[in-house]
């Protein structure tokens, strides 16, 4: 019964100065999963938000079920049997999981019933959740479960999954994939949107590649090389990280059974965290969001001091430092969020060199600043990371995500670190940045530096650790050499399928 | 259909256009009012933004506009650098009182001494006084959490009711023949605030207004103190990173406000105002605020804001007197400026693009 | 002094209509902040709501149109508010400020005339049966009939919010604008909405100081009132139940001090009147545990 449930045919978005979807058309069978594959930046949230009506195409046209479709407002799409499942999810912390899921619906069932629908669909496709529970206090990958089930809720004949995977454990995608089948079978169309080769030629039939907003291909991702869809996605050859053998050096950092209380609500306890980081060495910490990597990494940079004995740098506590003292002591950090946290968005390049680079740069003298000397610095950076941007004058708003990361990197590596910790390090950054952010880390351990790489993404740690351990629940597992993990054991160390059951067949 | 597009960087030539535009908007807009009110609106404000600069009684107005624009300019001052941190202190009416309660006692001390040091002790008191009321908020956000807003509001009318009671009570005239009111500083030579060149308006009030700008812009522009008050407001958790402790930036925005508040309150019951009275506080606090927004919480800005400030004051004031103009059109006039302000600085940050689509 | 000249029944009764301006400006506010805006508008949209309430009420002779007035009045004022917050996108805070010095002014401004007049009277309600109670009956039940429909006011706003689909989409809203958004909801269309019903609520409570509580029209009557009305909203933690609670107190705190005032109690006026403001910032330190709602004072600018 191969229908075609959605044509897409031209529709061009553009935004000023960028052309987000130029002339893309592709369409999706019934009971077709379709992957939409592209880098950060090719244009793939835009479309798929055009579909859900929440931008409005240039021109094009789209068809779905044989009649035109125009969705003006998520509520339109909602009815014409389209759904979607949020990268950045779209839930309520303060909320319970029953009232985030009546407010995805249109027509939702009374209050009482809602909690019976809840439980018998997340029976039936093998995602347990509770509806009286605060989205707050839930696990990612739980929050992820409040998304998709306040999709299936509404019986999508469309269902749009916007990087799902990023979020969970390898146990869980397997699991994930097995209720996505099921739905294809039962006759829902998906459309899948991702940047993992592995997934989508495990999971999908039709994949169409955008780069730059244009479709550059449709193939079959089961017939085609990974490699060929790679280089057809992000346009050049990319050449992996080299790294040279090195000399097992002395230990430069350790943490001694670090713990902490949450800090905020929603936050994570960190408990007994022990480890040690050599010279030389890279350290990857895997694990899914939310199990205490921000926290790690404050009690790392100073903002959240611990007892002074929990954190050693080259053998003296310093848990207990601020911010400044650790800098100058040589242990830098980047945290995960680029804009607001790493780096001040309103401020110009100059200034946010200064923001951690002051105290080792000497870019102060007894409180003045020497804002040539800064302008100095930002240039440094901007030159030695091929940072695009007119010049150190320009706002960290106004660069892209990949140059800002390269900028916010380069700026910690500048500083000749001796422990360098990085959170995140190529979280929506196009390929080539990406690329280039992996090597400059390689060489700082390299050179003598021990790095620490927080990272959910587990091919980047594969890639870039010498050794490797998984963060859960604020705990910390012990660190297992990178080289001969397999997926399947990295899986069991970040807490494997926790409680997902396999879907149940339709009864 | 209008839509907004964020500009990468803030717009420079609006960032100056805007204030204009908006002293512009609120002469149209207020001489619309005065329409209605029955009022010439041309003639009411050349009244108002002529007439205290170059009408022939200019010399007698000329001077005001020092006096007035002194205390809004050394309380906006203060304030700017809270505000820019994200601290807000709309207090400073409270604080302003604190100040000159705490300089007066200390003049009246001493009264009737003659000593070249107690002026000084005055001063010190006044910024203590007003940084100490200025700390109470802070203390508490830090300590507890509270809103500041509120809490150095609410103190604000405790202030209100200190001052009545110091009027009426321990700093009452003892000659003063049962009168409310203390005894008239400006005719204590030990402490009075006096003109420092005769008919000028020049006060020490002004000396350090002005002593406040150039501190304020070399803090701002050049120091890691005032770095660290623009991360603190653009991207506090930024601010974290950069090793700035919020809780001593609150404790200094809001003591520094406090105690140039305090200042301002000092110099003008010595000075322009010469004793505590019930009424003594006229609103400068509450002025300032928009004096500080006025001048885009830039020390120069705030210099030239409080001077256009002032100039609605004195104006007004004429206006009132010669064309019968009610005092609140003024203070409307204050308040709208700051509304067309807040409306036109979106063209600072957004590109504004018209569209045949509708917006989701 | 003779404190024996308090009666503890006509304090309790007055106690409700001391509360009462405070209630329904903070009621309205809750519901802003419940849609994730700031106003800090209130204390100028009450003295406008003050003063409109008062001079149709003069005009007319109706209190009841004076409420409506006023009402319209303080949501005519909020609109100012919201265009520049909503659509100009203005910092919350600053626009707060502004829209409060502008109040003061307009309502100075239109209250020229008005000084000195005394406002139609609104008569006491006895309600019959309950208000024959003894004790109760005179605290509860003998009241005008604002009191009562600020205390319906507070429990719709309570249904509202936590009962029916508008007041869930409401508190979405404020709770994290850009999932709303990206759901399809309306965020600057409810945040108007909710600004709106802010300004009537504060407008209400404006008028009924200047046609009740006075009840006559003086400049800036208000006296903090709007500001106190914000604590409040703190002090709840925004849920509606716990307003009551807080505007009663706060009521109490007035009352008994106006009539240690009168009772010629041996501390001088001026101390006695600071009281309710050191009682709110007390209770601004005692109970300042509350969660906020997640986007309160946040800017919302649909990304693309």
């Amino acid at each position: 019964m191969s229908e075609t449930l959605l044509t897409l045919d031209g529709l061009t978005k553009a935004y000023p100065g960028v052309v987000a979807n130029k002339d893309v058309s592709f369409s999706i069978e019934r009971g077709e999963i379709h992957a939409l594959l592209g880098e950060n930046g090719a244009g793939k949230s835009t479309l798929v938000k055009s579909i859900y009506g929440l931008v409005k195409p240039d021109s094009g046209t789209m068809t779905l079920n044989g009649v035109p479709f125009a969705p003006g407002e998520p509520g339109d799409a909602r009815k014409a049997g389209v759904a979607m499942v949020f990268q950045h999810f779209s839930l309520f912390d303060a909320m319970s999981v029953a009232e985030n899921i009546v407010l995805g619906m249109d027509n939702p069932p009374s209050p009482r019933a809602i909690a019976g629908e809840v439980r018998r669909v997340s029976h039936l496709y093998g995602l347990p959740l509770d509806p009286d529970r605060i989205v707050g206090d839930l696990s990612a990958g739980e929050r992820q479960r409040v998304e998709i089930i306040r999709c299936l809720l509404q019986d999508p004949k469309l269902l749009i999954m916007d990087e799902p995977t990023s979020v969970l454990t390898p146990q869980e995608v397997d699991i994930l994939f097995l209720t996505l089948r099921k739905l294809a079978a039962e006759g829902t169309s998906i459309l899948y949107i991702s940047h993992k080769l592995g997934e989508i030629a495990a999971l999908c039939d039709n994949a169409t590649v955008l780069r730059l907003g244009q479709v550059v291909a449709t193939c079959d991702p089961r017939q085609t090389a990974p490699r060929e869809m790679a280089e057809l996605m992000v346009g050049t050859v990319l050449q992996s990280p080299v790294r040279t053998a090195r000399p097992e050096g002395p230990i430069r950092l350790a943490l001694k059974g670090l713990s902490a209380p949450a800090p905020q609500r929603f936050g994570t306890a960190l408990k007994d965290v022990t480890i040690t980081v050599r010279a030389g060495e890279v350290l990857g910490i895997g694990g899914v969001a939310g199990n205490g990597q921000d926290e790690l990494i404050a009690a790392l940079s100073g903002e959240m001091p611990v007892a002074s004995a929990m954190v050693e740098l080259d053998g003296t506590p310093i848990g207990a430092d601020a911010v400044n003292a650790r800098r100058a002591a040589g242990l830098l950090c980047a945290p995960e969020e680029r804009l607001g946290h790493a780096a001040a968005p309103d401020m110009t390049l100059t200034e946010n060199a200064l923001l951690t680079g002051v105290r080792r740069k000497h870019l102060e003298q007894r409180g003045f600043l020497r804002w040539p000397a800064a302008t100095a610095f930002a240039k440094e950076i901007i030159e030695a990371f091929d940072v695009r941007t007119p010049g150190p004058g320009n706002t960290a708003r106004s660069l892209s995500g990949g140059n800002l990361q390269k900028f916010v990197i380069g700026r910690e590596i500048m500083q000749n670190p001796s422990v360098l910790v990085v959170n995140q390090p190529t979280w929506g950054v196009d390929a080539s940045a990406a690329a280039a952010i992996r090597q400059a880390l390689l060489t700082l351990a390299d050179e003598g530096a021990a790095v620490i790489v927080i990272s959910q993404d587990l091919d980047e740690l594969m890639e870039v650790s010498d050794r490797f351990c998984a963060l859960t629940d604020g705990r910390l597992s012990p660190a297992r050499p990178a080289r001969g993990l397999s997926v399947e054991d990295i899986g069991m160390m970040l807490g494997g399928a926790h409680d997902l059951e396999v879907a149940h067949v339709a009864t | 259909m209008i839509v907004l597009d964020k500009r990468p960087q803030p717009s420079r030539m609006w960032s100056y256009a805007a204030p204009v535009l908006a002293v512009v908007l609120t002469m149209v807009v207020g001489g619309i009012l005065f329409a209605a009110l029955g009022k010439n609106p041309v003639e009411v404000i050349r009244t108002i933004f002529l007439d205290p600069l170059f009408s022939k009684n200019a010399w007698f107005y000329r001077p005001q506009l020092l006096i007035k624009g002194a205390p809004l300019v050394l309380i906006a001052v203060g304030l700017s650098f809270g505000f820019r941190a994200g601290i807000w202190n709309i207090g400073a009416e409270g604080q302003y009182i604190m100040g000159a309660l705490c300089g007066a006692a200390v003049g009246l001390a001493f009264y009737p001494m003659e000593s070249w040091l107690i002026f000084p002790l005055m001063i010190m008191a006044g910024a203590i006084g007003g940084a100490l009321w200025g700390l109470i908020p802070g203390l508490l956000k830090v300590r507890f959490g509270t809103n500041e807003i509120l809490v150095s509001l609410m103190l604000v009318y405790v202030a209100e009711s200190l001052l009545a009671a110091m009027a009426l009570g321990p700093l009452k005239n003892p000659e003063g023949m049962g009168f409310p009111g203390s005894r008239n500083l400006s005719q204590y030579p030990s402490a009075a605030n006096l003109e420092l060149i005769s008919g000028s308006g020049m006060h020490w009030g002004v000396v350090a207004a002005l002593i406040a700008v150039i501190f304020a812009y070399v803090l701002l522009a050049r120091h890691m103190f005032g770095f660290q008050v623009r991360l603190a407001g653009q991207a506090p958790r930024a601010a974290r990173f950069a090793g700035v402790n919020p809780a001593r930036m609150i404790l200094i925005c809001m003591g520094l406000s406090g105690a140039l508040a305090g200042l301002a309150g000092m110099f003008e019951v010595s000075g322009p105002a010469g004793q505590v009275t019930i009424d003594f506080n006229v609103g400068y606090g509450f002025t300032a605020i928009i004096v500080a927004f006025l001048g885009r919480l830039h020390p120069v800005g705030i210099l030239l804001a409080g001077a256009v400030m002032a100039l609605t004051y004195i104006g007004g004031g004429i206006a009132q007197s010669n064309l019968g103009l009610p005092a609140a059109a003024i203070s409307l006039l204050q308040g709208m400026l700051l509304f067309f302000l807040l409306a036109v600085d979106v063209l600072t940050n957004y590109r504004v693009r018209f569209s045949n689509r509708v917006a989701a | 002094m003779d404190l024996s000249a308090i009666n503890p029944i006509l304090l309790l009764a007055s106690l409700m209509v001391a509360a009462t301006p405070i209630l329904l400006a903070a009621i309205g506010e809750l519901v802003v902040e419940r849609a994730g805006v700031l106003n800090l508008g209130v204390e100028g949209m009450m003295i406008t709501g003050a003063i409109c309430g008062f001079i149709i009420a003069v005009a007319t002779g109706s209190p009841w149109l004076g409420f409506i007035g006023a009402a319209i009045g303080g949501a005519m004022l909020s609109l100012l508010f919201g265009v520049l917050t909503q659509f100009l996108l203005s910092n919350q805070v600053a626009t707060g400020l502004a829209l409060t010095l502008f109040g003061l002014g307009l309502s100075a401004l239109m209250g020229q005339g008005y000084l000195g007049i005394r406002a139609p009277s609104f008569p006491d309600w006895h309600i019959p049966l309950l208000g024959d109670i003894p004790v109760i009956g005179p605290i509860v039940f003998q009241h005008d009939p604002m009191v009562y429909i600020g205390l319906l006011i507070v429990a719709s706003v309570w249904f509202f919010l936590n009962r029916t689909r508008g007041g869930l989409i409401l508190r979405a809203v404020g709770e994290n604008h850009d999932a709303a958004h990206a759901l399809g909801y309306h965020v600057r269309r409810t945040r108007m909405l909710a600004i709106m019903f802010g300004g009537a609520c504060a407008g209400l409570g404006g008028a009924y100081l200047s046609l009740v509580r006075v009840p006559q029209w003086t400049e800036g009557m208000t006296a903090g009132a709007g500001w106190i009305a914000l604590a409040i909203v703190v002090f709840a933690s925004w849920k509606p139940g716990r307003l009551v609670l807080g505007a009663y107190l706060f009521g109490g705190v007035t009352v008994l001090q106006l009539n240690l005032q009168a009772a010629g109690v041996a501390v001088p006026v001026e101390y006695l009147s600071m009281s309710p403001y050191l009682a709110t910032i007390a209770v601004l330190v005692i109970m300042s545990a509350g969660r906020a709602p997640g986007s309160l004072g946040r800017i919302f600018h649909a990304a693309r």
